[in-house]
């Protein structure tokens, strides 16, 4: 047992834990995080877009010194078949204006910086310690378990951030074993390019950044999604589906982006890179219905651990982020009562609900069915839409008025209309 | 008893790259460890320390990126680690690094008398072995090198016992405090830090002691104290890929024949003695 | 010392009290080129008791002078007696060059006697050379776990020291017919250098085990052996050879074979004569263990290993049918390895 009491015992040094250890650190408060890994960051992985909204809160003008690679100007969705990308893409002046909203970053490197600013303001993080278990005494977590000699630490409360994977929301039986439809697998490789390359192939200027979310054939009719980020001198591609997909079609993930990366559309993006590292990791898809628990007596659950992401809108970090936020505001009101007891916590829930948070978790609850018992939203809509807009785009002897039927008549043949119609309601709803 | 243990920060070499263009070592991006045969060092101090009580030391010869090994060091359970750090140590070789070595040990005297120092016996980068012998040399101390084993240590007596093993045999010696000793990989297992002393690491301010402390002589030191200098650096030239040969079924005794004949014809195999006497 | 009065080439002349040791006879050797080129003396220093046989084995192999120094003190090597006799011979007769084995012995003394002089010392040379002109000697060693050679030069201080790596430079021939002096030194003991004792040699327990590092032939083994009772395969062409049987990580992991025989980056740097791998693929982690060896011949039934690439020669097929065939053929022709 360590002889001295913390305050707040963080598990996890990843964005949600960072973001609960600095405002509670600077509030004066005893804040140790234990980090598994070698140094924070160090076992963090994610496509690679970082929202400024989220970090701004924490340390206002972070982007000023933070390690950011391109600030993102513009962003597609290309819709693949194997042959023909649709691509629907939005550039705006205004995102080229500072402050900017969204950066590409590296994991290790951001969050090795941003831990780094929570220890400046008193945190203490210790690195290459697993948190194995909690101590309970009279139904309340008052502690953590390490693997180390006298590994024992008690507090007053824990916040739970140990990622996608959390040992502790199990320990603790707020969720059983992720399930395979739970959770998404991603893999990504960084590609070193030349600046100027980059630069050229996604038409940018100086620190500008593109983002490319890539659906359909690509994904070889698995529920996923594939991604092209523009770092300052390398590209971030990767591909993820779900873990119950992959089962399904037992691709193995390094194939799927190995096909990826040699798509026509593709390729050329990448040509003559040189590949640096590769990465993989699991991205927390759990229904609205099934999401743990995120609180209890003497402990708060944070980022990913507590499920929170919105895969749709590519969002997750901020999400881990701005839930640790809130998970230290709920105990700074906890400290001011003196009251660490599941009531008191409860108050975190009530601010995961007001927040974007649990709200656009909401809104989206039903995506992800959705998309499981629509595959054709990966395998024929592609296709039949690029049937159609090439028809439209091909000039030759056909009158446009025959172009039309003809169209039509393919989009039939793919699918029946009162079919597509349901469809369209069906998303339409799971979105709305 | 006051021990103190000489660690050296190192490139970790086992991830060391070439460059194919310059034909030079690509030192950036490569992680800096603590010397690994340093860490039994350490581990050796460590049981001292419980055996006999007193203070372990850690000292440290290093611009001030070396600080993060010392940290590390403390997080093993010593008591204080001092960083020698100076512009003047610069391009130091072990002539000069023993000499400032020498000096932290005078300084450390002040503190409480040095009676034991504990090195590993070389660095996976320099892979020299010449430091702990020429400190032993400057402070006088009984030196001990390829130790394996301290069977004992009396510190009435101030006397030390310890086991040597060399190519040929193993040697008991028995030698006053105080000592210098090198000790083999085989002497022990660095431990797993306990949670106490790594977060009293994440703590603590490493000691900073540049020329101007140590009483530094500068033509002793650095690259004008060093008498031996770098004339050049290569790469150890790739081997090349030599013949394959095939063994489909049956053909192995046709293979192995070419081979064999191939390596007797460039002398490599001598044919009619026996392969004992060679 | 005075750069200008320094002449002379000087060796160490390791022993074990009836002969001297392998590295010895191989500084000789090099020190005669040395010695050549400079124009100069060959001279070797030999501690010890009742060693004066050594000496004039030493004139054989190429000294023109012995500097010995025989006492009772020097039955066995200890370092601070030894390091005062060697300094007061090198301060006596100041030679330009001082060369030293890189054995334990070897590199226990050198560091106190460079220290001592201080002068400049270059630890574990695989090459040495002298520029006439300059007289000055250029010693490259390996570094950076042997990815990068470095050359050194001593320029301002003499003697140039440098330790040298056993089992690499040429053992020179014997000429009984060569003659020599032998000077008798007698450095005077003082207090200081009797008291480290040397108590007692321990017996080996029988579990040292086979030296690789020695060996001039190794069979290693990898995970392509399949099943344990394949070392025994490998075993019968290393007894055929001469030579011990080594291992890459997986078979010791698994438990087939001792860590004593573990080659690669956490078991042993080895540089036989020959290397035979068998079914090792030739991961990075076992090749920067034994890629310096003379020859290579790798045996594994995937004609993609990447072993195939650092190696003499290969063959690709089954092992099992391979060695035991291998075995017959080094027997049938009684095969042996050359020198290097």
């Amino acid at each position: 047992m360590v002889d001295e009491k913390y305050d707040v015992v963080i598990v996890g040094a990843g964005p949600a834990g960072i973001s609960a250890a600095i405002p509670l650190a600077k509030a004066g408060l005893k804040v140790i995080v234990l980090e598994r890994g070698e140094y924070p960051g160090s076992k963090n992985v994610m496509g690679g877009i970082l929202y400024r909204h989220a970090a701004d809160e924490i340390i206002p003008g972070f982007y000023k010194e933070a390690p950011l690679e391109r600030h993102i100007i513009k962003q597609s969705i290309w819709i693949m078949t194997k042959g023909s990308a649709f691509q629907v893409g939005y550039q705006d002046l205004a995102l080229d204006r500072e402050p900017y909203n969204s950066y590409s970053v590296f994991r290790a490197n951001f969050d090795n910086w941003y831990a780094d600013k929570a220890k400046k303001v008193g945190a203490l993080i210790v690195n290459e310690t697993v948190v194995e278990g909690l101590i309970a005494e009279n139904g309340r977590i008052v502690g953590v378990k390490t693997g180390r000699p006298d590994g024992d630490i008690r507090c007053d409360v824990v916040v739970i951030a140990d990622g996608v994977n959390s040992l502790l929301v199990r320990y603790l039986g707020l969720r059983s074993e992720l399930t395979p439809d739970s959770v998404t697998l991603a893999v990504k490789e960084i590609i070193n390019l030349d600046e100027a390359a980059i630069n050229q192939r996604f038409s940018l200027t100086g620190l500008q950044g593109s983002t490319i979310e890539l659906v359909g054939e690509i994904t070889q009719g698995m529920v996923g999604i594939g991604f092209i980020y523009t770092n300052r001198k390398s590209i971030s591609i990767g591909i993820g589906a779900l873990v119950s997909e992959l089962k399904r079609t037992l691709m193995r993930p390094y194939e799927l982006l190995d096909s990826f990366k040699s798509h026509p559309f593709v390729s050329p993006l990448i040509e003559g890179g040189e590949n640096r590292e590769y990465l993989a990791h699991m991205i927390p898809e759990i229904e609205f219905n099934k999401l743990p628990k995120p609180y209890g007596s003497g402990f708060l659950v944070a980022g990913d651990a507590a499920g929170f992401g919105n895969v749709v809108h590519r969002e997750g970090s901020n999400l881990a982020m701005t839930s640790g936020f809130l998970a230290a505001q709920t105990i700074l009101r906890a400290k001011e009562r003196g009251d660490y007891s599941e009531n008191s916590l409860s108050y975190y829930k009530h601010l995961l609900e007001r927040s974007y948070i649990l709200k656009d978790m909401k809104k989206y609850r039903n995506l992800k069915k959705y998309l499981e018992t629509h595959k054709e939203i990966f395998t024929v809509y592609p296709y039949m839409l690029s049937d159609a807009v090439r028809e439209l785009f091909v000039v030759d002897k056909v009158s446009k008025k025959e172009k039309q039927k003809k169209i039509i008549k393919a989009v039939r043949q793919r699918r029946p209309i009162c079919k597509i119609l349901k469809d369209l309601y069906h998303g339409f709803r799971a979105f709305w | 008893m006051h021990t103190v243990v000489c660690i050296k920060q190192v490139p970790d070499t086992t991830s060391v790259r070439i460059n194919p263009e310059t034909n030079a070592l690509i030192r950036e991006g490569v992680p800096s460890i603590i010397n690994p045969h340093d860490l039994h060092a350490i581990e050796e101090a460590l049981r001292i320390k419980e055996r006999f009580g007193g203070r372990v030391s850690v000292i440290s010869m290093c611009p001030s990126q070396g600080e993060k090994s010392l940290k590390k060091a403390i997080s093993y359970g010593i008591d204080e680690a001092y960083l020698l750090c100076d512009r003047a140590f610069a391009g130091a070789d072990t002539l000069a690094t023993t000499y400032v070595l020498a000096q932290a040990i005078k300084k450390l005297d002040e503190i409480e008398k040095v009676k034991l120092i504990l090195c590993g016996t070389q660095a996976i980068d320099g892979e020299t072995g010449q430091v702990g012998p020429g400190l032993a040399t400057r402070l006088g101390f009984s030196q001990l090198t390829y130790i394996t084993n301290i069977p004992d240590l009396d510190i009435d007596n101030q006397e030390i016992t310890v086991i040597r093993k060399t190519e040929r045999a193993r040697e008991k010696l028995r030698a006053p405090l105080p000592a210098l000793i090198t000790l083999r990989d085989e002497a022990n297992e660095i431990r797993y830090s306990s949670l106490k002393d790594l977060i009293r690491s994440e703590r603590y301010k490493v000691i900073f002691w540049p020329k101007t402390v140590l009483g530094i002589d500068e033509s002793q030191t650095g690259f004008k104290g060093s008498p031996t200098k770098v004339f050049k650096t290569y790469v150890t030239p790739a081997r090349e890929r030599g013949e394959i040969l095939s063994s489909e079924e049956g053909r192995e005794r046709k293979a192995v024949a070419e081979i064999i004949e191939r390596l007797i014809t460039t002398g490599f195999f001598v044919e009619g003695n026996d392969a004992k006497s060679g | 010392m005075q750069n200008q009065d320094s002449t002379g080439v000087l060796v160490y002349l390791e022993h074990n009290k009836t002969e001297l040791a392998g590295v010895a006879k191989e500084l000789l050797g090099v020190g005669r080129i040395l010695t050549d080129k400079l124009s100069t003396k060959l001279a070797g220093v030999l501690i010890g008791n009742r060693v004066e046989s050594i000496a004039h084995e030493a004139i054989k192999f190429g000294a023109e002078i012995v500097y010995m120094d025989e006492n009772e003190i020097f039955e066995n090597y200890v370092n601070r007696p030894y390091t005062s006799a060697v300094v007061s011979i090198v301060k006596k007769y100041k030679p330009e060059i001082f060369l030293v084995g890189a054995t334990t012995q070897g590199r226990d003394l050198a560091g106190s006697v460079a220290t001592e002089l201080k002068t400049g010392l270059t630890a574990d040379c695989t090459e040495l050379d002298v520029d006439p002109n300059t007289r000055l000697l250029y010693s490259t060693r390996p570094t950076f776990g042997g990815n990068l050679m470095a050359t050194i030069l001593c320029e301002t201080k003499k003697p140039q020291m440098a330790t040298v790596r056993p089992r690499v430079l040429e053992m020179p021939k014997p000429d009984a017919a060569r003659k020599g002096e032998i000077l008798t030194e007698s450095y005077t003991i003082k207090d200081r250098d009797t008291k480290v004792r040397l108590l007692e040699f321990i017996e080996s327990e029988g579990q040292e085990g086979p030296d690789l590092e020695v060996a001039n032939v190794i069979v290693a083994g990898g995970r392509g052996l399949g099943d344990p009772k394949n070392f025994a395969i490998l075993k019968e062409l290393a007894d055929a050879l001469g030579g011990e049987l080594g291992s890459s990580r997986p078979p010791v992991e698994a438990g087939w074979i001792g860590h004593a025989n573990q080659i690669g980056q956490t078991g042993l740097t080895v540089r036989p004569r020959l290397y035979i791998a068998c079914g090792i693929s030739g991961a990075i982690q076992h090749t920067v263990g034994m890629r310096n060896s003379d020859v290579i011949i790798a045996i594994n039934s995937d004609p993609d290993a990447p072993i195939f690439n650092i190696a003499t020669y290969g063959i690709t097929g089954d092992l099992t049918k391979i060695v035991p065939v291998m075995t017959e053929e080094v027997k049938k022709l009684r095969l042996s390895i050359s020198k290097r």
